[in-house]
C-alpha cells in the first residue's frame, strides 16, 4: 500500500502590486491518502482545491510544507501520480489510441506493445472501436474516457482527478460517475477527486474532505460509504433517494456554509 | 496499481448522442455565386484590353493585344528568351525561393522555439527579429551583394532573410499558445524537457508554423522577383527586366502573368501542405 501525504502544506501567492498583500491560498493542509481510497475534495471557489491537486501532481511547489509519497518528498511530476484534466488535455494531432499510448511512448515501450495495451485500455473504458478516431470526432464523455484510459496507461498509484466530469452534461455526467467508480476499483489505485458537486463527492468517495475558502483550510475530513452501495449494484438514483444520503448531503452543505466567512456568503 | 492485461469485462457503453457530427449547411436562398461575378469581371477587363489594343488607341509598344501576348507566351515555352526557355526561368526562380524557404525554416523554427520557450532566448532574438521585420528586403540587397557577390548565394540569402521574421514570429506565437494542460499532462507522464518539446510543443505549434510558412512563401516570391531584377542571368524577374530594356512589352506582360500564376499555385500548394500535415487544425 502506498501513501500520498500533505504535511503542513501552505501556498502563498506574492502580492500583485506594491500596495497589495500576499495572498494565502492554502493554509497548513495536512492530509494523507492511501491506495484503495477515493478522496473527494469539495469547497467553494477560492478554497484552493485545484491548487491542492496541482501541488500533489508536482505542477506547483508549495510555499511551505512538503508532499511525500511513502515518506519520500516528491520532486515535480511523476508517473506514479497520473492526472485527468477538466478539459481533457488530449492531443488533437494524435488519434485516440495514440493518446492512450502516449505515456508508454515516453517510457520507450515499443510500437506494437503500446498499441496492444492502448487497445486493451480503450476496451476497458468502453470505447473498443474508437482507436482510430480523431479527438475532435469524440463527444465530451468519450474524451474523458480516453483521458482516463491515458492516465491508466501510466500505471499510476494515484489518480489525480481535476473536476474531470465538470464540463459534461448532467446525463453523461451521472453515467460517467458510475464508470469512474468502477475503473477506480479495478485499478486498485488511490484517487483524489476535485469537484464542485457534493452529490458527486458523496456517490464516489470513501472519504470527503471539505476545504474552507480564503485561505483554504481543512474544515472537515469525513468517511462516506455510498460508493460501496453503488459498487454492489444499487442504482445511483436509489442511493440518492435514501434518507442517509440526504442527511449527509444537507450536513455537507451546512459545513461548507459555516466554513465560509460571512462576506463570502453575501457576495 | 494492478490492472491486469487480461480484461474479462468492459463497461457497456452507449455512444453519446451528442457525439460530434458533420455540420450541415442550412438551406439558403439562391444567390448569384461570387465566383461568377469574379469571372465576369476578369472577362470584362480582358475584353476592354483587347478592344483598346485592336482599335489602335494605344501603341503596341505600350500595350500589345492579348492574342499577341498569348502567342509570345507559347513562344517563351517553346523557344525561350535570352538563352533560356520559360521552364528554365521558372525553375531558376522556384529553386531560389525553395532554397531560401529551406534555409529560413531551418533557422526560423528553432529561433521561434527559443523565443517561445525561454526568456533568455526571447531577450536575445526579439530585437533582431524586430529590426529585420519592417526592413524592405531590397534595402539590404546591395549589402548582401557586396558580401556574397551576384551569384545564387546572395539571392537565396535575401529571400531567406525576407522569410525569416514571419516564420520566427508564427513559431513563437504557436509555442506560446500551447495549452498549459497539454504540457502538464506530458510532464505528469514523465516527459523530459526534450520530449515535451518534441512530442507536445512542436506538434501543437505546427499549424501556426505552417501558416507562417505560407505567408513567408508569398513574401519570398515577391522578394525574389525584385532581387532578380537587380542581379541575375536567369529567372522570371531577370526575364522581364531584360525584355523591358529592349521594349519587348509582350514578354514583360507574359512574364507578369506567369509570376502571378506561380504565386497563386504556391499559395494553393502551401494550403494543401497545411491540410496534409495538420489536418486536425483545419478540421473545424
Amino acid at each position: 500500500m502506498s501513501h500520498l501525504s500533505f504535511n503542513d502544506v501552505s501556498l502563498t501567492y506574492p502580492a500583485r502590486d506594491r500596495n497589495g498583500a500576499a495572498q494565502l491560498v492554502l493554509d497548513r493542509i495536512s492530509l494523507s491518502l492511501s491506495t484503495g481510497e477515493f478522496v473527494a475534495v469539495i469547497g467553494r471557489s477560492g478554497s484552493g482545491k485545484t491548487s491542492l491537486l496541482n501541488i500533489a501532481a508536482g505542477f506547483q511547489e508549495p510555499s511551505e510544507g512538503t508532499v511525500t509519497l511513502d515518506g519520500a518528498p516528491i520532486d515535480g511530476p511523476g508517473t506514479e501520480r497520473a492526472v485527468v484534466f477538466q478539459d481533457d488535455a488530449l492531443y488533437p494531432w494524435l488519434v485516440a489510441r495514440d493518446n492512450v499510448a502516449f505515456p508508454l511512448k515516453l517510457r520507450g515501450v515499443g510500437e506494437r506493445d503500446r498499441r496492444a495495451r492502448a487497445e486493451e485500455l480503450l476496451e476497458l473504458v468502453g470505447l473498443p472501436t474508437a482507436g482510430n478516431r480523431r479527438i475532435s470526432e469524440l463527444s465530451g464523455g468519450m474524451r474523458q474516457r480516453v483521458g482516463i484510459a491515458r492516465a491508466l496507461a501510466a500505471e499510476p498509484r494515484f489518480l489525480l482527478l481535476d473536476e474531470p466530469l465538470g464540463a459534461l452534461d448532467s446525463l453523461t455526467r451521472s453515467r460517467m460517475q458510475t464508470f469512474l467508480l468502477n475503473v477506480w476499483t479495478k485499478s486498485g489505485s488511490g484517487a483524489l477527486l476535485i469537484t464542485h458537486s457534493i452529490d458527486e463527492a458523496l456517490l464516489l468517495a470513501t472519504r470527503i474532505v471539505v476545504l474552507s475558502p480564503h485561505p483554504g483550510r481543512l474544515a472537515a475530513d469525513i468517511p462516506s460509504s455510498f460508493a460501496a452501495d453503488i459498487l454492489s449494484g444499487t442504482p445511483a438514483g436509489d442511493v440518492r433517494a435514501s434518507p442517509a444520503f440526504k442527511r449527509m448531503h444537507d450536513g455537507l452543505i451546512g459545513l461548507i456554509h459555516t466554513a465560509s466567512p460571512e462576506e463570502e456568503l453575501a457576495a | 496499481m494492478t490492472l491486469t492485461t487480461h480484461l474479462p469485462q468492459s463497461y457497456g457503453y452507449v455512444p453519446d448522442v451528442n457525439a460530434a457530427q458533420a455540420k450541415q449547411t442550412p438551406v439558403r436562398k439562391r444567390q448569384v455565386p461570387i465566383a461568377l461575378v469574379s469571372l465576369l469581371t476578369a472577362a470584362g477587363l480582358l475584353l476592354i484590353w483587347a478592344a483598346t489594343a485592336t482599335a489602335g488607341l494605344v501603341s503596341p509598344i505600350f500595350l500589345p493585344a492579348p492574342a499577341v501576348v498569348a502567342a509570345t507566351l507559347w513562344n517563351l515555352v517553346t523557344v525561350g528568351f535570352v538563352d533560356s526557355t520559360l521552364a528554365e526561368h521558372v525553375l531558376a526562380s522556384l529553386g531560389r525561393v525553395l532554397g531560401g524557404l529551406g534555409v529560413s525554416v531551418l533557422i526560423g523554427v528553432p529561433a521561434g522555439l527559443a523565443i517561445g520557450m525561454s526568456r533568455i532566448g526571447r531577450g536575445i532574438l526579439d530585437p533582431i527579429v524586430e529590426f529585420l521585420r519592417p526592413l524592405p528586403p531590397l534595402a539590404y540587397l546591395p549589402l548582401i551583394i557586396i558580401w556574397f557577390g551576384i551569384g545564387e548565394a546572395s539571392k537565396v540569402t535575401v529571400i531567406a532573410l525576407s522569410m525569416l521574421p514571419s516564420i520566427i514570429i508564427s513559431t513563437a506565437a504557436g509555442v506560446r499558445a500551447v495549452p498549459k494542460d497539454h504540457i502538464n499532462a506530458a510532464r505528469a507522464f514523465g516527459a523530459t524537457r526534450r520530449q515535451v518539446t518534441l512530442h507536445v510543443v512542436l506538434p501543437s505549434a505546427l499549424p501556426s508554423i505552417l501558416t507562417g510558412t505560407r505567408i513567408a512563401l508569398g513574401t519570398g516570391w515577391s522578394t525574389l522577383v525584385a532581387a532578380e531584377l537587380v542581379a541575375a542571368t536567369r529567372g522570371l524577374g531577370f526575364m522581364i527586366q531584360s525584355a523591358a530594356q529592349f521594349l519587348v512589352t509582350d514578354v514583360v506582360i507574359a512574364g507578369i502573368a506567369v509570376i502571378a500564376l506561380i504565386a497563386i499555385l504556391l499559395e494553393i500548394a502551401a494550403r494543401a501542405l497545411e491540410r496534409w500535415l495538420a489536418p486536425w487544425a483545419s478540421a473545424h
